[in-house]
């Protein structure tokens, strides 16, 4: 059309006007189409939660089950475990679990409802890799001789102590998340769901 | 015998009013000029079009018999990894078309690797084929989508825990991020629904989008005509007839020409497949012959081969940044490290377009750019050490000066002049 020929202003807004509405409806059918790929009912109904045995858990061991998919990892921590953690307090970035990583009952020296039993999630904060258990401290861990005891993670290296808190100057930015938990009896705990009925 | 010949004209002739058959013959083959001098370094296009075709067929065949199913089956095995297990067992020649689907995706990188080098020798980015370029990069991005959704379908470790850190890496993007990796993955962790649509992507919608993008790349270079060795424009210099002097018809010449090359590279290939199908666990990585665990990540993983140089970008940038995490710069920097490549015709300010008339600093550029890309893809398949950290850190530096120095270093850089019509060499 060239520039000297008229415009008909009315036939113009009429076109600005359908392709606007036209537009909106064609963004408004793409909603179905994206929100179709989030979790599915089923997905979401999947995370129920789960109840362990823990009476054969002898001081020192771990045991790992399923939740939602992920690892949850329990450990029956000894008392030099235990007494680690005082050591390992400035060497963590989040030593007083200031970051909402754990329930609120939970956010405490041991990141745990009793002192000796800590229930993680054992996936690493960074890239979401499963750290490695290195529970043994010393040389003997294989990592150095002044190990305490903990985790490291085998994809990019953060290593994390026995209360699941993340050494300094780590790729991974927070501590090990604490799942929602509870102790049905001294022997049972379920995880996935706590007083609140969370 | 003649009216054999006359019903076949009849024939084409009938077709041609109805669709430019023989003209789109012409234009893109048979009165194609190429120029006269390509070398060794211009087989590389046409094989990656010969790998895309294997890598299509082949597909085809394996989607045939592959289940994207996470599901355990009676034995206790997930049904997708059983699947590819029954494919190379069971299937007839399923060893085979697998082995030749996953060389492929090696030897896709590996002739993508050195069709892109050949644009850095003789800049084919420059003007007028900046958007051949672009259409390049799109085509390599999709391909690297297309390679990784393809690498978690087998469901092995690698491909379980693989998925879960690049799909992890999304959630590093502040506010979204987080919802992002939720979208990319269907559920709360990789599972079912993330092995579904990742065979979703794989075998359609990033296929459609590589062959258009392929036949924009094409076009694009079809009507702008080809860069050579010398860089200099054979348009500029037309017979009577209006074609270029040093320019010879794509077909039969190079056509012929591909075929030596095809004949050589399938040689290859056929070692490969027939003799080493793992690739000495690069092409496909020996903890992949386990079935995914969600519990357990296996003591050492890496990204295949020609993900690494840029996984080593990734590693290398352990500190934050302006109050953002070390997670998130990683993220950017890996992927500036592919994107900083689009800019290419837009930094290059030399006077001239091929290494052959560039001085001694782009020669020098050059080189440190290739030693350093390849100690990055070194590093990424070794486990991090602080001494290897160092180094990744002082290449990716290399890396990225490469580009964003280059408006500087090209424009003072000694060129030679650039000849008048190609060189015989």
């Amino acid at each position: 059309m060239g520039s000297d020929e008229k415009v008909d202003c009315g036939r113009r807004r009429l076109i600005v006007a359908t392709a606007a509405v036209g537009g909106v409806a064609g963004v408004v059918t793409v909603v179905p189409l994206v929100a179709s790929m989030m979790p599915s009912e089923r997905a979401k109904a999947a995370g129920a939660p789960v109840e362990v045995d823990i009476s054969k858990l002898a001081p020192g061991q771990m045991m790992t089950v399923e939740w939602r998919g992920k690892p949850v990892w329990i450990i029956n921590r000894s008392k030099e475990m235990l007494a680690s953690l005082k050591k390992t307090d400035d060497q963590v970035s989040d030593p007083k679990s200031e970051k909402p990583m754990q329930p609120e009952y939970c956010k405490n020296e041991a990141r745990s409802i009793k002192p000796e039993i800590f229930v993680a999630v054992g996936i690493c904060t960074h890239l979401g890799c499963s750290p490695t258990e290195k529970l043994a401290s010393g040389a003997e861990s294989g990592i150095a001789a002044d190990w305490p005891g903990g985790f490291i993670c085998p994809c990019h290296g953060s290593t994390f102590d026995l209360a699941g808190r993340v050494y300094k100057s780590k790729p991974a930015p927070d501590n090990l998340e604490v799942p929602p938990y509870m102790f049905l009896s001294d022997a049972k705990i379920v995880i996935g769901e706590d007083k609140k009925g969370a | 015998m003649s009216t054999m010949t006359d019903k076949l004209q009849g024939l084409l002739d009938w077709v041609d009013e109805r669709f430019p058959l023989t003209a789109n013959w012409k234009a893109h083959l048979a009165e194609y000029y190429a120029p006269k001098n390509f070398n060794f370094w211009y087989f590389f296009g046409s094989l990656a079009l010969l790998v895309l075709v294997n890598q299509i067929i082949t597909g085809i065949l394996l989607t045939m018999h592959y289940k994207p199913d996470a599901s355990l089956n009676g034995s206790g095995v997930p049904v997708a990894f059983a699947s590819v297990e029954y494919i190379m067992r069971d299937v007839p020649w399923g060893w085979l078309i697998r082995y030749m689907h996953s060389t492929g995706a090696s030897a896709f990188f590996i002739v993508v690797y050195l069709h892109m080098f050949r644009g850095l020798l003789y800049g084919s980015h420059r003007k007028p084929r900046e958007l051949i370029w672009i259409f390049g990069m799109l085509i390599f991005l999709m391909l690297m989508a297309e390679a990784f959704f393809g690498y978690l379908l087998p469901w092995g470790q690698m491909s379980f825990w693989g998925a879960q850190v690049i799909v992890n890496m999304f959630s590093a993007i502040p506010f979204i991020g987080p919802d992002l990796s939720l979208w990319l993955r269907g559920d709360f962790v990789v599972g079912d629904a993330t092995l579904n649509r990742f065979f979703a992507f794989h075998v359609i919608a990033v296929p459609l989008v590589l062959v258009g993008l392929v036949a924009a790349h094409i076009l694009a270079l079809h009507e702008v005509g080809s860069n050579n060795p010398d860089g200099v424009e054979i348009k500029k210099h037309k017979d009577a007839n209006g074609i270029p002097l040093d320019g010879i018809p794509f077909h039969p010449y190079y056509t012929v020409k591909d075929i030596v090359g095809v004949v050589v590279f399938l040689m290859v290939c056929s070692v490969v497949i027939f003799f080493m199908p793992e690739g000495g666990g690069y092409f496909l990585e020996y903890n992949n012959f386990i079935p995914a665990n969600p519990l357990q990540t296996p003591q050492h993983i890496a990204p295949v081969w020609y993900f690494t140089p840029y996984y080593s970008v990734l590693r290398s940038i352990t500190y934050p940044l302006f109050g953002l995490e070390a997670k998130f710069w990683g993220v950017i920097g890996m992927g500036a490290a592919v994107v900083i490549f689009f800019l290419l015709p837009w930094l290059d300010r030399s006077p001239v377009k091929s290494i052959r008339y560039k001085g001694p600093i782009y020669k020098t550029a050059l080189t440190l750019f290739v030693i350093s890309f390849a100690i990055l893809g070194y590093l990424g398949v070794l486990p991090p050490t602080p001494g290897r950290t160092l180094v990744a850190q002082i290449c990716s530096l290399i890396y990225f000066a490469f580009f964003i120095l280059m408006p500087v270093y090209s424009k003072m850089d000694k060129c030679k002049p650039e000849p008048e019509r190609v060189t015989g060499k």
